[in-house]
């Protein structure tokens, strides 16, 4: 078996289409898919449906204008609790919210994972995510207890889209952080499911205990290679959460002028601008706080 | 030594776990991460807490430090596989409390297009009705002491009612723990009962300070002082850069 899944950026975005269900792994601002979150953003795709323990990602798209729902149990950037973009968005009406408490959410997407119609849990009974999701509906055991819990339907994704630590090119993905997060659910729970990774290596390369080999090639539809690709957000052992760019970035985004400065430098090309446009901030930034000391 | 309120806020936080044993306690926000680990290192011992991420740490390390000695991993699924099996007491934020402990932390305003959108519900609606759960509010104030919160995260005892006995085993509000005072649902019909005022607090100051009437039985007694020894784990081990104090100003 020497088939390669290698891909670029710009095909894996290109295989998307307007109107689907797309999940994104990580949570909240932590190790995000953003290389391939800022390519949807320059794509011409919109109307997506997205499945994300939101952060950035969630921010973003609603900015580009390409999302019609966002299916969330949250939506933070961690240490700037609100994310700018998605308040914005919700507060003016632009995106439907399918609002699940968390435990709500791994429930579905284990359904999804495990082509089950639903999982019962008691997580959301007595709130009001029953009252904003009017089509959940609760189901009765069948056994002698008789209780009544909430049916979560399965989160069944058109396609997943996740970043981890290292991959190989058949597709296997390994996470070398503290957390999978939810990232071999949303795998699992996908039609197919891209990896993006932040070093690609050979097959039987992937050094590591075995249980950091999180998603298998049998899962993964595509892979590619974007180095810091998890930008800004938290991702593993190799590069901690860039707080200063996630500051410039949640100020910018909370007003107009200065995200369309923002998206300007930043967001106006490709995946290498990005970085480099990145790299360059950081210069001018260190200089800046050099000059205040 | 003199106590400051922050102080008084980490024991009465601390306090919320006093006799759960070998359980989780999760905790949001710095009294209320304080008082867990301080908990654990005096009457609590049994207590499990966190480094703030995935490490359940050998021994309660000091707020904002590195894990050091691990002694389990609790990465988010395994939070939230704990939330339904029922050994973790969570001691959570709200934006908005009523009277019977609803409590939100998604958006105020109406839900269908809000004033003010926050984080949405996060795991609030599940640990209400799956495990113990207790709330740290920093700024006790009409604007979060509410007659009716706009979206129901957490779940209050009303609605627990509402639910039946059986859904509702597992539903459990404990104490709310504010910069004002200690309060409990120990009522019959789940009503908040103001429990103590802070040393310097008044009770018309917390009465004031709530937008709707709690039940308040005869003399409400003072929340205690810390210990010579908490306040020394406090400020030497626990909390040496005093980040309590950004929390709730002297």
């Amino acid at each position: 078996m020497n088939t390669s899944k290698i891909m670029t950026v710009e095909e894996v975005v290109g295989s998307l289409e307007s109107g689907m269900t797309i999940g994104i792994g990580g949570w909240g601002s932590r190790r995000k898919p953003m290389a391939l979150v800022r390519a949807i953003y320059r794509s011409s795709l919109k109307d997506l449906t997205i499945v994300s323990l939101g952060g950035a990602d969630v921010g973003l798209l609603c900015a580009a204008g390409k999302v019609r729902r966002v299916v969330a149990p949250f939506v933070t950037l961690d240490s700037v609790p609100l994310e700018p973009h998605f308040r914005a968005a919700r507060q003016s009406g632009a995106v439907e919210f399918v609002e699940y408490d968390e435990g709500m959410f791994m429930f579905g997407l284990l359904a999804a994972a495990h082509r089950l119609p639903f999982l019962p849990t008691r997580a959301g009974l007595g709130s009001d995510v029953l009252r904003v999701n009017p089509d959940l509906r609760t189901v009765r055991s069948p056994y002698d207890d008789g209780e009544e819990l909430l049916a979560v339907p399965a989160l069944t994704l058109d396609a997943a889209l996740i970043h981890l630590d290292r991959a190989d090119t058949r597709g296997n993905g390994q996470y070398l952080g503290p957390d999978p997060y939810m990232d071999d659910l949303f795998a699992k729970a996908a039609g197919r499911c891209y990896v993006s990774c932040e070093r690609l290596v050979g097959p039987g390369e992937l050094d590591g205990p075995p249980q950091t080999l999180l998603v298998s090639r049998m899962h993964t539809a595509g892979v590619v290679e974007t180095p810091n690709g998890g930008h800004f957000t938290d991702c593993g052992p190799d590069r901690a959460r860039d707080e200063a760019f996630q500051r410039h970035y949640a100020t910018s985004a909370a007003d107009p002028d200065a995200w369309a400065a923002f998206a300007e430098r930043f967001l106006s090309g490709d995946e290498a601008a990005y970085q480099e446009a990145v790299r360059r901030w950081h210069e001018e930034h260190e200089e800046q706080e050099e000059k205040a000391r | 030594m003199i106590a400051t309120r922050a102080e008084i806020c980490v024991v009465a936080c601390a306090e919320a776990w006093r006799g759960d044993g070998e359980i989780l306690a999760a905790a949001m926000g710095t009294c209320s991460i304080l008082g867990a680990r301080l908990a654990r290192l005096t009457f609590e011992p049994g207590l499990l807490t966190t480094d703030g991420g995935a490490m359940l740490t050998a021994e309660p390390v000091p707020f904002g430090a590195p894990a050091g000695p691990v002694e389990g991993w609790m990465p988010f699924r395994d939070h939230l596989w704990l939330v339904q099996n029922g050994r973790r007491h969570v001691m959570m934020g709200a934006s908005q409390i009523d009277r019977h402990g609803n409590t939100n932390i998604s958006a105020v305003g109406a839900w269908e297009r809000p004033k003010s959108q926050l984080l949405g519900v996060r795991g609030a609606p599940g640990n209400t009705i799956c495990n113990p759960t207790s709330y740290w509010i920093p700024k006790h104030s009409t604007r979060v002491f509410v007659p009716k919160v706009d979206m129901v995260s957490g779940v209050g005892y009303d609605r627990a009612a509402e639910l039946g006995p059986r859904a509702s085993r597992f539903h459990d509000l404990r104490r709310v723990v504010t910069d004002l005072g200690v309060f409990d649902f120990g009522t019959p019909d789940g009503a908040m009962r103001l429990v103590s005022t802070h040393p310097g607090v008044t009770v018309e100051q917390v009465a004031a300070a709530t937008g709707f009437d709690l039940v308040i039985d005869g003399d409400v007694p003072e929340t205690r002082q810390p210990t010579d020894e908490e306040l020394r784990l406090i400020r030497e081990v626990l909390d040496p850069r005093s980040l309590r104090d950004r929390e709730v100003r002297a």
